[in-house]
């Protein structure tokens, strides 16, 4: 029997190693998997790329995972956002590293690497500094950058419902990045909200089809983000 | 010089208003965040636009009240919004399909300096200690079939923001349709930039006065 339901938060980042390229989901908290990465924290590995759209607010979730100094490099493309100080502090005293990379050109090479495509041609960022030292060609009489497609080692997804085989639903825009990171890495991790029997989502409404998932673990109530920065927490608490 | 006890120029929802009479029926439109975002505020009568959040909504509607807020419901300032009947979500390759795809027909962006060739900067002041964030901005620039940028005519310091070349990293070269400040609605051509309406009480040596560039009139 097909069974990725895991039992306990730790056992779901177990194999996470030192060094690790690790894709979060999320954009601010819409869709940040906390308990996951809070689970990361207490896992304790170091030396990890993160790929994900910012760099977490406060002191809790993905600003944690930073603070508590186990992110080499960040991958994202808005690494500030209202109560983020971690990384900008970080950052500053040139104590993390930051590859800036626009939005749609993130979900555009997290995409490609998931579906085995190593590299493609955007109209993203010609002519800016974002595009010096990069290949690019003309089609058309139009110029393109060359950009290649990111995998990953683990992704950390946060979905609504999932059920054994790793089939995901998302909730309103929380879905942002979750179903291409879950094809990008070779191991995906993903808290649901609730998880069901199989046949109780609707097949017509399956979002993440199960083959991209490999671990799934129950968050019946995740907590918010912003309630947790606005009461001043801290992780580990 | 204008007179100080009459208004001179539009305040931010007048330039919002401005905006929204230039979207047509049925267009589909990306805002940006800060002024841009008050533009939907402002669909004339009888017209339906439909607004797309590039964190994954077609279908924008209006912020919600307070206790009717879903934290996991947002704009792309991460502020909260709601669904119109109709709306549908989607992930971020799919949005970004949208946006680079040249499927949105109007992105509305805010700007920290434009040039007279249409240039964009609006992502980094180039700062050495400065935290550079881009966001979406240079993938909309790139894909959007029009890109109107609503700005204040000047900087709060009162330097001309509309430049005959930007000092801060671009966005995008030569991708601006068409410029809305307080002062006036200016046109992007090749033929350099042409004011098409002035604010109440301005004057076209007014707004000459307070921008860098070249300006033309029709």
């Amino acid at each position: 029997m097909i069974n990725k339901q895991v039992n306990s938060l730790s056992e779901a980042v177990a194999n996470i190693f030192d060094g690790a390229t690790v894709m979060v989901g999320g954009f601010g908290e819409a869709g940040s998997p906390v308990e996951l990465i809070h689970s990361l924290i207490d896992h304790g590995v170091k030396n990890l790329t993160v790929v994900s759209n910012n760099t977490g607010s406060g002191h809790v979730g993905l600003a944690a995972l930073i603070e508590n100094k186990q992110v080499k490099k960040m991958i994202c493309s808005f690494p500030r956002t209202a109560n983020s100080m971690v990384f900008p502090e970080l950052y500053r005293a040139g104590n993390i590293e930051l590859e800036l990379v626009p939005q749609g050109t993130l979900a555009e090479r997290i995409r490609a690497g998931g579906a085995g495509i190593p590299a493609f041609y955007t109209p993203t960022s010609v002519n800016t500094s974002l595009a010096e030292g990069k290949e690019s060609r003309n089609f058309n009489n139009q110029e393109f950058v060359l950009e290649y497609g990111i995998k990953a080692d683990f992704s950390l997804v946060k979905c609504d419902k999932a059920d054994r085989y790793g089939n995901l639903t998302y909730h309103a825009t929380a879905r942002n990045f979750g179903p291409i990171m879950c094809t990008a890495a070779t191991t995906t991790i993903v808290q649901a909200k609730n998880i069901v029997n199989p046949g109780d989502i609707n097949p017509e409404e399956v979002v993440t089809p199960g083959i991209f998932v490999n671990k799934v673990i129950e968050v019946n109530n995740p907590v918010h983000e912003s309630s947790l920065v606005e009461q001043e927490k801290r992780y580990p608490w | 010089m204008v007179t100080t006890d009459k208004k001179t120029g539009w305040n931010r929802a007048e330039m919002a208003q401005k905006v929204a009479l230039d979207i047509p029926n049925g267009s589909y439109v990306n805002l940006g965040i800060g002024i841009p975002e008050i533009v939907a505020d402002f669909v004339p009568k009888g017209r339906e636009v439909i607004y797309q959040t590039e964190n994954g909504l077609l279908g924008m509607g209006k912020v919600p009240n307070q206790k009717d807020e879903d934290k996991e419901l947002v704009n792309a300032g991460k502020k909260c919004v709601t669904a119109i009947p109709g709306a549908s979500y989607f992930h971020h390759a799919d949005s970004f399909t949208m946006i680079r795809g040249g499927h949105i027909d109007i992105c509305v962006l805010g700007a920290m300096q434009v040039s007279q060739d249409g240039d964009l900067a609006n992502w980094s002041t180039g700062a050495k200690d400065a935290i550079p964030a881009v966001g979406g901005a240079m993938d909309l620039v790139a894909g959007v079939k029009r890109i109107f940028v609503i700005t204040q005519h000047v900087t709060k310091q009162g330097t001309p923001k509309i430049l005959k070349k930007c000092t801060f990293p671009i966005t995008g070269k030569q991708v601006i349709e068409r410029i809305y400040t307080d002062l006036a609605i200016i046109d992007v051509t090749k033929e350099g930039l042409f004011v098409k309406e002035l604010g109440p009480n301005v004057t076209f040596d007014y707004v000459k006065e307070r921008t860098e560039s070249v300006l033309k009139q029709y």
